[in-house]
């Protein structure tokens, strides 16, 4: 019996220092600056690729995404276009982009006047706190930027 | 063969816009996890995914290791007349798996 509340005690305190063991090394994987720049080198190119020189405006697409993800391995994500989705006017795709992810896209969808909305929800994986964009190519051919900014916790690739 | 789990309305009226929820089982596995022995673990992953509507192709998507496991995904879908509503999971080595669901329209 005399051990009962030794032990109630002590959990606490190892579950506390586990928890900054991982902090730690979540610090430790937060990378050098190099390595990041070059992750967003990689998301310029690819926005190149996508969408050549056009012009990419501010407004229109709505992220969601909590402001804290515990667990980078599934953070739900969604994204929504103002348009009507008529013949006339209507979003043919919206791709989802991360700076920090390993691979810069993370998903792509293609719509059509059937769709009705313009608005997808998934969950997605984040290699690390960043700002997660979305950008919306329209029936015209302009296209629409929107982003949201995560603090992630514990990131996806660290802890596998 | 994975679980799919779909969330479709019975019934809706004409020209109303329903929300469709989809998700299907799959590790989605990266490419970039290492094993206990330090080998790299291969990439498997769901490519694409497809919702026709009676045989209209009405929204698609292509998914990449940034999709997390066990791809789920909200989309809407306009209510036009009485049908079907076909969703198809493909992988990257091609095999698929498809489910569907009936939509009465008022």
């Amino acid at each position: 019996m005399t051990n009962q509340p030794k032990n109630l005690i002590e959990t606490p305190l190892q579950r506390r220092s586990i928890l900054a063991l991982c902090m730690s090394s979540v610090a430790l994987a937060a990378l050098p600056g190099t390595a990041r720049a070059q992750e967003e080198n990689d998301l310029r190119t690819l926005k190149r690729d996508l969408f050549g020189d056009r012009k990419i405006n501010t407004g229109r697409v709505t992220v969601t995404i909590p402001p804290i993800s515990e667990n980078g391995n599934s953070v739900p994500f969604s994204v929504d276009v103002d348009s009507p989705m008529l013949e006339q006017d209507y979003v043919k795709q919206i791709v989802i982009l991360s700076p920090l992810n390993p691979e810069p896209i993370i998903s792509r969808y293609e719509f059509n006047p059937a769709a009705g909305r313009a608005a997808i929800a998934t969950r997605i994986r984040l290699a690390g706190s960043q700002n997660v964009e979305a950008i919306a190519e329209m029936s015209d051919g302009t296209l629409w930027q929107g982003s949201a900014t995560t603090l992630v916790t514990l990131a996806a690739c660290v802890i596998g | 063969m994975p679980t799919i789990r779909l969330s479709v309305p019975d019934t809706a009226k004409k020209s109303e816009v329903i929300e469709i929820k989809a998700m299907i089982q799959h590790p989605m596995e990266t490419g970039y996890r290492r094993g206990q022995k330090g080998e790299v673990i291969e990439r498997d992953i769901i490519k694409f995914f497809e919702c026709h509507y009676d045989d209209k192709l009405v929204f698609s998507s292509e998914f990449f290791p940034g999709i997390a496991a066990n791809p789920f995904l909200t989309f809407y879908v306009r209510a036009e007349k009485t049908g079907e509503l076909t969703f198809k999971w493909t992988d990257q080595m091609g095999q698929s798996w498809s489910d569907s669901a009936s939509l009465k329209v008022t």
